[in-house]
């Protein structure tokens, strides 16, 4: 298990993780695009009005967002599982098999958005062209097809995992990955009742991003840090459990916060605000668990070359990675976290709910908890396919993390802005009316803000292009060992 | 040796991870069980009796409905059919809504079917908040039926040619780019008069669910004639 890790040449499951990568890679590009669209949209309204509408645009990139992500999360899974349980992924073909399926389905979702757009109110526009429920828009049959993969997905991780080697990482993938794929069902039905609509919509978002998600992005860099920096794997293992413990102890409950104003009681403002004002604790953790773990083992390994008489070497087998995955540990505490508990608690939440604040936490949450991950695990696979022992930063891959971040930074601070500006006129002053709406909207501050956001954007179009290119030539790039 | 601590025992955090889980899990669906029966959507019969629920019944559209303070809850409320003073509604005093105060159940819920059917096949979420939940780039439709702008005060009744507000309402969302209000304005999605017409009632009903006093304020300084320092 020692050196498989460092080629995924020969394992079937690798390929196919790095298919997934691919694909994913490809929509975080549609993702940032559409993103664009609608970015330019805010600054001047008559751009593809009537042609792509910001509400297709927006619909495309919140959809390619949650879409790469969940293909990038297979991609993962199916990457790790030959290191941890060490044996090759079982049912592989129809795992194979699945992927094609996805992607087929994905692209026609995709093209229905674009080309058809609207349909009557019926059914039948929920079934074959969206349902017009935001992040889950994916038609009906879709919503069918997207469960029969993900099924044939965890039965791949399960099967695999009680064949091979059950590792504390794969047994916390396992359980996570059935509640992942078991909340999805719940977003799946229609009803009239729009209060009761947001309450199970909730279920998928919410326990997504805020549950399961997280407990997936802590079993990663738990995997991470054993690949990268060759962390103790009981000691990364017992994290990890901490972390699941906090993670659903506060997560789950505090599922509570998006019940302030959709016509639920009003005892989830208790609840809400007392367990997602707990949120934060753990992504705390789990920054000082990277920190911890990293100056550990430098630490041990600076002392054994002080011994040799050696010159200090770095323990990190894969810095472009190791960068990202400390992003991930930063970002996911500054966005989820910090961004998260500035309007959590009832209080603020009723001025701040539904303005750009929530936009600015969920860019960074977004971001920060789990783009970076992903981006970390796919430098993982390239390192893995290329025969890597040790890959170097580049300056395609500084550059790109450096554009990416900042520009990710800056949108984040303008929409905060914005946000203050629409809490202050819009709600406050002007009692949330229509034109109370855009006496906010045309507030100077707001309108620097969506300059000052699309052009950020643009700084991560040219970071995302840079990360391709660092992505695309590694496998030539001569800096690498090997 | 010493001995092993129950702090750095992987066992021990595996088993309190998968009961605090567990723990949480069973709170929460607890509370959804609680939480349904409250926001089940309330019946004809229920708007006779003076019953109030969190989300009435479709044929809430018969009545007249406004957001005011509740003295015993410290926060705006929906008040159906006049309000007791207090802040509860008498459910007295109907509205004509399309000219009508005698939508039946049959009727009223078919309307709000076609409208909240309407409301996901036209993407509104996609600009529009709904409950406060959506995109930011047009304005929130939880209690959009109240606005001012729609009423016999606002632009839009003018401005569409209608006598009505629920007429203002249809005419605009089947021509929305006819009238435009701003620089950023609502493309035309092909929203026929029917469905325009289940879109108004779906929104009117939506500004009866009680949604804990969001958005605070609605409305109140214009409505206290402060609006631009007049």
């Amino acid at each position: 298990m020692a050196s498989n890790h460092l080629t995924g040449i020969g394992s079937e499951s690798k390929q196919l993780a790095t298919w997934y990568f691919t694909f994913a890679a490809i929509l975080f590009g549609a993702q940032l695009l559409f993103g664009l669209v609608a970015a330019i949209q805010y600054v001047m309204p008559g751009f593809l009005f009537e042609i792509v509408d910001f509400s297709v645009a927006r619909m495309l990139h919140i959809n390619a967002l949650v879409v790469w992500m969940v293909f990038a999360m297979f991609g993962s899974v199916y990457w790790l599982l030959p290191d941890e349980t060490g044996i090759e992924t079982v049912g592989i073909k129809v795992g194979k098999l699945l992927y094609w399926i996805f992607v087929a389905a994905i692209v026609v979702v995709v093209l229905v958005y674009l080309l058809i757009q609207v349909g009557p109110a019926d059914e039948m526009s929920i079934w074959f062209i969206h349902e017009g429920r935001e992040y889950i828009e994916a038609p009906r049959w879709a919503d069918w097809g997207i469960t029969v993969v993900a099924l044939g997905f965890v039965a791949n991780l399960f099967l695999t995992g009680m064949k091979g080697n059950r590792s504390g990482i794969v047994t916390v993938l396992m359980a996570d990955m059935i509640a992942f794929a078991g909340l999805y069902l719940t977003g799946m039905f229609f009803t009239d009742n729009i209060s009761v609509d947001q309450y199970w919509w909730w279920w998928v978002i919410h326990l997504w991003v805020e549950a399961t998600w997280e407990v997936f992005v802590g079993a990663l860099a738990a995997y991470g840090l054993i690949q990268m920096i060759g962390a103790h794997r009981k000691v990364v293992e017992m994290w990890l459990w901490i972390e699941v413990a906090m993670l659903f102890g506060s997560g789950i409950l505090g599922l509570g916060h998006h019940y302030f104003w959709i016509g639920t009681p009003e005892y989830w403002w208790e609840i809400g605000a007392l367990f997602s004002a707990l949120e934060p604790l753990p992504l705390v953790a789990m920054f000082i668990h990277v920190m911890y773990d990293w100056g550990k083992e430098q630490g041990k390994q600076n002392a054994d070359s002080l011994a040799a008489g050696e010159d200090d070497i770095s323990v990190i087998k894969n810095s472009p990675a190791f960068i990202w995955f400390w992003m991930n540990a930063f970002g996911n505490f500054l966005g989820a976290g910090v961004w998260g508990f500035f309007h959590t608690l009832p209080q603020v939440n009723l001025y701040t709910h539904g303005t750009q604040f929530t936009s600015a936490h969920g860019h960074l949450a977004f971001f920060g908890a789990y783009a970076t991950i992903l981006i970390g695990m796919m430098y993982l696979a390239i390192q893995g396919t290329n025969g890597i022992k040790v890959m170097k930063n580049t300056k395609a891959s500084i550059w790109s993390v450096s554009l990416l971040v900042g520009g990710m930074l800056g949108m984040t601070v303008a929409l905060t802005i914005a946000g203050y500006v629409q809490v202050l006129i819009s709600r406050a002053q002007m009692g949330a009316t229509w034109a109370g709406y855009f006496d906010g909207q045309s507030g100077m501050w707001f309108v620097q803000a969506m300059d000052w956001r699309l052009i950020s954007g643009m700084v991560m179009f040219v970071g995302f292009s840079l990360l391709i290119k660092d992505f695309l030539t590694t496998g030539k790039n001569p800096v690498h060992q090997r | 040796m010493a001995k092993k601590s129950v702090w750095s025992d992987n066992r021990f955090w595996q088993r309190s991870a998968a009961w605090i889980t567990g723990f949480a899990s069973v709170l929460l669906i607890w509370l959804t069980f609680d939480t349904a029966g409250q926001i089940s959507m309330g019946t004809d019969a229920d708007l006779q009796n003076g019953v109030t629920k969190r989300v009435p019944g479709p044929t809430v559209i018969n009545y007249k409905i406004t957001y005011e303070m509740s003295s015993t809850r410290g926060h705006e409320v929906p008040v159906v059919g006049g309000n007791d003073g207090s802040g509860k509604s008498l459910f007295q005093e109907k509205e004509k809504f399309f000219g009508r105060d005698d939508w039946s159940e049959e009727e009223a819920g078919a309307l709000l079917h076609l409208g909240k059917l309407g409301s996901q096949t036209k993407n509104c979420m996609n600009c529009h908040t709904l409950l406060g939940n959506g995109a930011y780039y047009a304005p929130d439709l939880t209690k959009s039926w109240l606005d001012p702008a729609w009423g016999p005060e606002g632009s839009m009744q003018a401005m569409t040619g209608k006598d009505t507000k629920e007429e203002a309402m249809a005419e605009f969302l089947q021509h929305p780019s006819t009238y435009p209000t701003h620089a950023r304005m609502m493309p035309d999605l092909g929203i026929t008069a029917e469905e325009a017409k289940g879109l108004v009632a779906f929104l009117k009903h939506m500004s009866s669910i009680d949604t804990n006093g969001f958005p605070r304020n609605f409305g109140r300084m214009e409505n206290a004639g402060v609006r631009n320092g007049k």
